[in-house]
């Protein structure tokens, strides 16, 4: 059986008025259908361009090299037809902050038809009852169809991206920050909404967040991305509450556990801040801000070792750290079929280039 | 972010200079003033049609300069003319001749002084009162009291009342009831197209006067006209510098209606003046083109250079415009 | 005469509207709301429609200071004459007495008698509103629609080919004095003389001798051809620019990112969610620019003689006839502020955000 979503060595790069920017560099994910996949990271980590990457919503002008394969087929090797068709039908997004997310002069309604009708996926005369549906099912009244984008509140609004997100009942659904700019309770609700969604539809969701606690509720495998790279990934328990690379305990420090006062009463930040992708260190790119850094951290930059393996060097959990890894030489694993990854450039082909590129160019 | 031009704000750096005296403030400022004019110089440079403009218009500037070097005025004179009437363009007079046999090549040249002249003046005084209009209000809008703020609202009504009202119309009234002549034209135009300066200007100021640096100047004490004259109005030049060169062709536009409407001083040859004279003389029906077309040229050609080169230092200035023209 | 750079045009300032209420939009407090919106919008439209009505006075009574000698200027008049003159015109009352008389008579839609017609300046301005209504009208409406539609080409793909050569065309047109392409049109396409060809009447508005409605119509529709054309070269730049500079704002939008994850077309993306948007803040300022539609059509109507209120202000100007030319005035500027009143009642229809 095919994964639904495989990425495989994912390199973006942002041309900017400056110079190249590699925003990402060397991402490995796998997610089966019915799985959640959390992403985490400091906001410009890399995580929310692997999801726009995922469809290929990059701007104009940016490079991505690499695979995605969605149900076996390479989104980056699409023609623009086909990723048309596969948008919103094959996978949706539920993006980060709805306010800006939706069109704030179309009635909602009208909002969540759209893809319906694109895709033809549904009788013109059909498409009120599914839309009306699709309301119901976020828990929304269907009269609020009417309504414009500002005349709902932040939670009813990530609703409706929600509800639009599942109109062409896609088999993978990418949340982008889906909860960030809400309140702890809204936040529970529409964490609930999502999971319980994923439970009864069996569709996989890629989750992004910068709130490891978010992921850890939610997901069943957690990444965690650092200057564009995954520096851990495993089991979301794990991940979170015993982190094995330095910036995952770092990150999974900076909230405070629930019925755990140690952490409330001592919360560790994390000094400094994110490297400029443009100007990355030697080695290992955490090097800089990491507690636990040795001499030769400055020269290696580690890739994603087995925590703890098995007597195969077989492990759920990897992390990208020279503690981790074997005292000895390092070792490759051979799991990127498990959504492990190495890291590192890959020489492999080239892409076919940018994401809206073509799009802008051709019409 | 910071405006390229202009001297930036000296407030962060003074407290770690202060300690070494070989380096005062001032020279400070006037190092970082020159570093910002030699950027400022640089990235006009890479738009092409802001050179251009700027080319033509030193060339016409020039020209209009050195005018009497080579335009004999006595031929300007309707009797002193040297040629015969609607002669058509030929060697001796390039472009033909008007109904009085003047040449209309050195009309135009000489009219581009007064056209250039009618339109730097009126362009100065509607800055200046733009500019002037702006800061106070913009500045008494954010850190005025009550009787500021009502001043700051009271001006900006006025201003948005003239910007409604047809300019033109207005020009023309304030023409028609002064008496004739260059300067009534100057004050026709200077007072009708400057509420566009003065909202720009008012922009400005209230995002100056949200700096840190203004806050704190504030706090120490710098009443209003420091405030305005240090720190307010060094940060707006940019932006009245573009809007003062999209100006004057909007000034020399005006210029040639108003003469064109029989506003102007009848007295002095200008561009819009031409024009007018091949059409009341019937030169337009009788489609002597060599009359009509080369003064409405020189307009355009003087317009859009101002404009081009308004248009460059406006993108210099506003990054997120660039690499757009 | 253009008096305001393309891009901004003036700035609009949403200022005026009222913030959004965030929730419940319909209940017992919304006809309040709208009632206050409106009422407002009424109150700035009758101080602007007072004070244009001050500045009407203050232009042509205070400032001449003898506004019989302006109007008689570079003629012969008798002692008597002037007298008489200024009998007429009420010049021998005390000011405030003016003043009064004049804001009197235009509450009853009085604006005077013409010194030039001999005939009440209302009647006057009544005979002629037709044929500029229909001229600027039809102006407006093609110079709108075709700044638009370039303006979302151009501002979709900023720093491209087709968006440098729109703008480099709207800017030359931008440049031209009004007249001048007026005067440039006549000689090209309707002198007739030489090699140029005779296609277009170059003045009034219905050829002599014509009959029957469709004949009208017709001849009035040829004798439209060079006036629009020449109101809309000049007036269409601005329209581009403002629309060109409003969509490149909205370019970077999340919502479009939104669309285009839907899986729509580059062109539906831009029609239906971006053109809509930028659309918005275009309004305002079409309607603000209303004042330098009537600028143009001034300037158009004398070059082709056309027989409404511009060729009227033109023809009051040579005289000069000020009382006609004071009517005049204060029409134009009244029916600016009318219209930009009515764009402020019309705006919330088109942006749910700022519905009262």
């Amino acid at each position: 059986m095919t994964s639904l979503l495989d990425v495989r060595d994912l390199h973006v790069t942002y041309s900017g008025g400056g110079g190249d920017v590699p925003a990402v560099r060397g991402v490995h994910l796998s997610l089966d259908p019915g799985d959640t996949l959390g992403v985490a990271g400091e906001s410009g980590s890399g995580k929310s361009t692997v999801a726009l990457a995922l469809l290929r919503l990059l701007p104009a002008g940016t490079r991505i090299t690499g695979e995605i394969l969605l149900e076996g087929e390479d989104v980056l090797r699409m023609r623009w037809g086909r990723l048309r068709a596969v948008r919103w039908a094959g996978a949706s997004v539920v993006f980060q902050g709805a306010m800006h997310s939706l069109n704030p002069v179309q009635r909602i309604g009208e909002q969540i038809a759209e893809p319906l009708l694109v895709h033809a996926l549904v009788k013109p005369d059909r498409v009120g009852a599914r839309v009306a549906d699709l309301l119901e099912q976020v828990g929304l009244p269907a009269s609020r169809r009417r309504d414009y984008p500002h005349q709902l509140s932040g939670g009813q609004r990530q609703r409706v991206m929600i509800a639009m997100a599942l109109a062409c009942e896609p088999r993978l659904i990418i949340a982008d920050e889906a909860t960030t700019a809400l309140d702890v309770m809204i936040q529970a609700q529409i964490l609930a909404l999502l999971e319980r969604l994923v439970d009864e539809s069996g569709i996989g969701m890629l989750m992004i967040s910068h709130d490891l606690s978010v992921l850890a509720a939610t997901c069943d495998r957690v990444a965690v991305m650092y200057a564009g790279r995954i520096v851990e990934q495993g089991p979301a328990g794990e991940v979170v509450h015993e982190p094995a690379h330095p910036y995952a305990s770092a990150l999974s420090a900076a909230f405070p556990r629930i019925g755990d006062p140690a952490s409330r009463l001592a919360p560790r930040g994390l000094p400094g801040d994110p490297p400029d992708p443009a100007q990355a260190p030697s080695g290992c790119v955490f090097r800089p801000r990491c507690a636990v850094a040795e001499t030769v951290c400055a020269t290696v930059d580690p890739p994603l070792w087995p925590v703890r393996p098995d007597r195969d060097g077989r492990s759920a959990r990897h992390a990208a750290c020279v503690h981790v890894g074997p005292g000895g030489g390092p070792e490759r694993t051979d799991s990127a079929r498990d959504g492990s990854a190495r890291s590192g450039p890959d020489p492999g082909g080239p892409g076919p280039g940018s994401a809206e590129e073509e799009e802008e160019t051709s019409r | 972010m910071s405006a390229p031009t202009g001297p930036a704000p000296a407030g962060p750096a003074t407290g770690s200079r202060a300690r070494t005296p070989a380096v005062t403030a001032r020279a400070l400022a006037r190092r970082r003033r020159r570093e910002a004019l030699g950027r400022f110089v640089r990235e006009y440079a890479r738009n092409r049609a802001g050179l251009l403009g700027l080319a033509s218009l030193l060339t016409i500037g020039a020209l209009a300069l050195t005018a009497p070097l080579f335009v004999d005025q006595a031929h300007l004179t309707v009797t002193g003319a040297p040629g015969d009437s609607y002669q058509p363009p030929s060697r001796e007079y390039p472009l033909g001749t008007d109904n009085f046999g003047r040449s209309v090549l050195d009309l135009i040249v000489w009219g581009a002084r007064v056209s250039l002249t009618v339109g730097l003046l009126a362009t100065f005084v509607s800055v200046t009162l733009g500019t002037l209009v702006g800061v106070t209000a913009g500045h008494f809008g954010s850190s005025g009291g009550l009787g500021g703020r009502i001043v700051s609202t009271l001006l900006m009504r006025v201003t948005d009342w003239f910007l409604v009202l047809p300019t033109l119309v207005l020009a023309v009234a304030l023409a028609a009831v002064l008496p004739r002549g260059t300067g009534t034209i100057v004050i026709a135009i200077g007072l009708t197209v400057w509420p566009p300066t003065a909202r720009l200007v008012r922009a400005q100021t209230l995002a100056v006067e949200a700096r840190p640096y203004v806050e704190r100047a504030r706090a120490l004490g710098g009443g209003h006209t420091h405030v305005m004259g240090w720190h307010v109005l060094p940060n707006v030049m940019p932006v009245v510098l573009a809007q003062t060169t999209l100006l004057v062709a909007t000034s020399i536009i005006a210029e040639s209606t108003l003469a064109f409407l029989g506003m102007g001083d009848p007295t002095t040859i200008s561009w819009g003046g031409i024009l007018e004279s091949a059409r009341t003389a019937g030169a337009i029906s009788a489609g002597i083109w060599w009359y009509m077309i080369p003064p409405g040229l020189a307009i355009a050609v003087v317009a859009l250079s101002f404009t081009l080169c308004g248009r460059a230092v406006e993108s210099v200035i506003n990054p997120r415009l660039r690499g757009q023209s | 005469m253009r008096t305001t750079r393309p891009e901004t045009g003036g700035a609009p300032e949403t200022g005026g509207v009222p913030a959004p209420a965030p929730e419940s939009p319909a209940g017992p407090g919304r006809t309040a709301r709208v009632a206050a919106y409106v009422l407002g919008r009424l109150t700035t439209a009758a101080v602007s429609l007072f004070a244009v009505i001050v500045a009407g006075f203050f232009l042509f009574r205070i400032l001449p200071g003898d506004p019989v000698r302006a109007m008689t200027e570079g003629r012969e008049v008798t002692a008597q004459q002037r007298e008489e003159l200024s009998r007429q015109f009420g010049l021998d009352q005390p000011l405030w007495q003016q003043f009064l008389d004049y804001a009197g008579g235009l509450l009853r839609f009085d604006l005077g008698v013409s010194f030039q017609y001999r005939e009440p300046v209302v009647a006057l301005i009544l005979e002629r509103l037709g044929p500029t209504v229909l001229l600027a009208g039809t102006g407006t409406v093609v110079a709108a629609l075709l700044g638009l539609l370039l303006g979302a080409r151009a501002g979709w793909r900023p720093g491209g080919r087709g968006d440098r050569v729109s703008t480099g065309v709207a800017l030359f047109f931008w440049s031209v004095p009004t007249f001048w392409l007026g005067l440039l049109l006549i000689v090209l396409l309707a002198s007739g003389r030489g090699f140029m060809p005779n296609l277009f009447p170059t003045g009034g508005m219905v050829d002599p001798g014509v009959s029957g409605p469709l004949e009208t119509a017709l001849s009035t529709a040829r004798h439209m051809v060079l006036p629009v054309t020449t109101m809309v070269a000049v007036i269409y730049a601005q329209y581009l620019m403002i629309m060109r500079s409003s969509l490149m704002d909205e370019k970077g939008a999340d919502y479009l990112t939104t669309a285009r994850a839907k899986g729509l077309r580059d062109a539906l993306v831009r029609r239906r969610h971006a053109v809509p948007n930028a659309l918005l803040p275009t309004v305002t300022l079409v309607f603000l620019n209303l004042g330098q539609v009537v600028s143009g059509v001034i300037l158009v109507e004398t070059v082709f003689s056309w027989p409404g209120l511009g060729q009227l202000f033109y023809s009051g100007l040579r005289v000069p006839d000020l009382g006609l030319v004071q009517g005049l005035f204060v029409v134009f500027a009244a029916s600016v502020i009318l219209m930009n009143l009515l764009a402020d009642l019309v705006y919330p229809l088109l942006d749910p955000r700022v519905r009262p």
